[in-house]
């Protein structure tokens, strides 16, 4: 125990001696909290809407106005021809034409109905497929209203049913994706910071030397494990802390949940990144070559952690790979219990496949720790 | 007393797949000994050493330290020897009474007797005033008391130093060898390599390795008459050019 203690004490001094680590630790955490959660978004605004009208009656211009008003759209131009369109499209000066026809009022009030143009840039097929929702109510909205004005007079007898759906958004009402963000990044910031340090300390001692003066020392394997690790534990549970305070204070994040609960599961899910962090440290012989492994398992497990996109529309092997991603458990955690209030019986399988987890971690990580070659 | 053997090597081997860097090496170091381990670059000494310390298996051979034995029982060796390595390697950040109570403190030294013997320690090496800088502001020569002390502090029956001199003035050398002797008085057993050939002359007995095999194991006196040479450095270098 006293073992322990001493180099506990030892590392504590090391990091905080260190000038250029401590900004590392604690400052870019929160600048990438408070970056990436309000930068981080689903929502596609500002769209760079153009249009053609060919018909230039009262009609198509209260369309365009439609758009005009909404907060989705910038109306940016009134394009003469099809062909200017095509060009700006081309430049990424537009990224929405709508093309209205010649008679557009004419055949909506004699034929009953007129067709639109509508051109999408789906480069990115996520805001393409947002842009066409969006556009489609403003149509349809549109639609409701001209059939008043218009055919008030004449149709009202056989005005159709109309059924319309009320949704009711639970665990984040207002749909704020920051609400649904600032969780999930600070998951990141405990992961990747408790990762690189503890992967990178290791493998410092073995590039300076001092890790074969420690190997000739009685000192036991898991004496000095401990004794590594548990300062960057205490730095992961550190940084949870900071990073909720900031969630309160800045995005004034929802706190349903126990909060002891969560800091329970993170200590059992720091666990498993130190392992990790140590098992990458054991196997491999500088600094460098150990960052390297650690953005290849970061990069992986975050893309796949459903932080950013949803796990339900990953293709199936994927799927049954996210089974073995630590960080989607954590994310999974922190939004259940941050958002929606659950409690220890609702995330006992994500507690207990994480603590298995952490179990399987640290036994590899001892036992590829060799104190003799 | 003067006759108990510290170490006894028995064909002792290290390979690298086909290639052999430690030859099955045989030798025994008496208590209290200053022995000389001596070799070109390359010859298998620092291998060696790693299997007696304990921190490399021997692909096959005897060797019992301080009565363990290297397969079974490294870590009761551990407890019994200190080391210097060729790289420096105490804490560049931690400064130099904050590394004396590490390395005491893991080697289970109490609180107090750790005070007791830094205190004694910083006194002789002239060090008290400098106590609370960081070691690796200090001098290489400096470095290398400091590390040699601390190798020490556990009272440990062998030392082992790997080029312990390496890149130290002269001056520097002269004191750290006095260091040597004082702890040899003391009953220590000192295992020294080194590639000057002057400090092989201040040992009780020298061996030479060349390409992994003892190729001459005695005094420095009889090594010199068996060569017919004035200096220990002849001897060195005859016995590097018989082989090539």
């Amino acid at each position: 125990m006293r073992t322990i203690g001493y180099i506990i004490q030892k590392e504590f001094k090391q990091i905080f001696r260190n000038k250029g680590m401590l900004p590392i630790i604690f400052i870019l955490p929160i600048l990438q909290l408070v970056i990436l959660s309000n930068a981080a978004t689903y929502e596609v605004k500002n769209i760079k809407f153009a249009y053609i009208d060919a018909d230039r009656t009262s009609t198509s211009r209260s369309l365009i106005e439609k758009f005009n008003a909404s907060s989705y759209f910038d109306v940016l131009m009134d394009l003469p021809s099809n062909k200017m369109a095509n060009s700006a499209m081309l430049a990424g000066e537009v990224d929405v034409v709508l093309e209205i026809p010649n008679h557009f009022e004419r055949n909506l009030i004699k034929e009953k109905s007129a067709t639109l143009g509508i051109s999408i840039n789906a480069i990115d097929g996520a805001a393409a497929g947002l842009e066409s929702v969006y556009i489609n109510q403003i149509i349809q909205g549109y639609n409701r209203d001209i059939r008043v004005s218009l055919m008030d007079t004449s149709h009202r007898s056989i005005k159709p049913m109309n059924i319309s759906s009320i949704p009711s958004f639970w665990y984040n009402t207002s749909l704020d994706y920051k609400t649904f963000m600032v969780p999930g990044i600070l998951v990141l910031l405990v992961t990747m910071i408790t990762l690189f340090l503890s992967g990178m300390n290791i493998v410092r001692e073995k590039e300076i030397g001092t890790l074969e003066q420690i190997n000739v020392t009685p000192i036991k394997k898991s004496q000095f494990i401990i004794g590594k690790l548990f300062p960057f534990w205490i730095i992961g549970m550190g940084l949870l802390t900071i990073g909720l305070i900031l969630a309160k204070l800045i995005f004034n994040t929802p706190m349903l949940g126990s909060i002891p609960l969560l800091y329970l599961y993170t200590s059992i899910y720091i666990l498993v990144i130190l392992g990790m962090g140590l098992l990458i440290s054991n196997f491999t012989d500088t600094q460098q070559q150990a960052m390297f492994i650690a953005w290849f398992f970061i990069v992986i497990f975050i893309l796949m952690s459903g932080l950013f996109t949803p796990i339900e529309s990953m293709p199936q092997w994927a799927q049954i790979f996210t089974e073995i991603n630590p960080i989607k458990y954590f994310v999974e955690v922190m939004r259940m219990v941050l958002l929606k209030g659950s409690g220890l019986q609702d995330i006992l399988p994500q507690l207990l496949k994480t603590l298995a987890y952490a179990l399987v971690m640290n036994a590899l990580a001892v036992w590829s720790y060799k104190k003799v070659n | 007393m003067k006759n108990e053997n510290v170490i006894e090597v028995e064909n002792l081997t290290k390979a690298f797949g086909a290639f052999k860097a430690v030859n099955a090496i045989s030798f025994e170091v008496k208590k209290g000994e200053i022995f000389g381990f001596l070799g070109a670059n390359g010859a298998g000494k620092t291998t060696a050493i790693k299997m007696l310390i304990g921190i490399s298996h021997p692909s096959s051979g005897k060797a019992k330290v301080v009565d363990y034995d290297v397969y079974t029982q490294p870590e009761a060796i551990k407890r019994n020897i200190g080391y210097m390595s060729q790289r420096f390697a105490l804490y560049d950040d931690l400064t130099v009474q904050e590394n004396i109570n590490f390395f005491g403190g893991i080697y289970g030294l109490s609180r107090k007797v750790i005070r007791e013997k830094s205190k004694n320690l910083l006194v002789e090496l002239g060090m008290h005033e400098i106590s609370s800088k960081l070691v690796g502001s200090l001098p290489l020569g400096w470095k290398q008391k400091l590390s040699f002390s601390v190798a020490l502090l556990h009272e440990p029956k062998i030392v082992f130093l790997d080029e312990p001199t390496g890149g130290v003035d002269p001056i520097t050398r002269r004191q750290f060898w006095e260091m040597i002797y004082k702890a040899a008085d003391q009953g220590t057993t000192i295992f020294v390599t080194t590639h000057y050939m002057d400090e092989a002359e201040y040992c009780d007995r020298v061996s030479i390795m060349v390409e992994g095999k003892i190729e001459a194991l005695d005094t420095p006196k009889n090594l010199k008459q068996q060569f017919k040479v004035t200096s220990m450095n002849e001897v060195f270098l005859k016995l590097a050019r018989n082989i090539e």
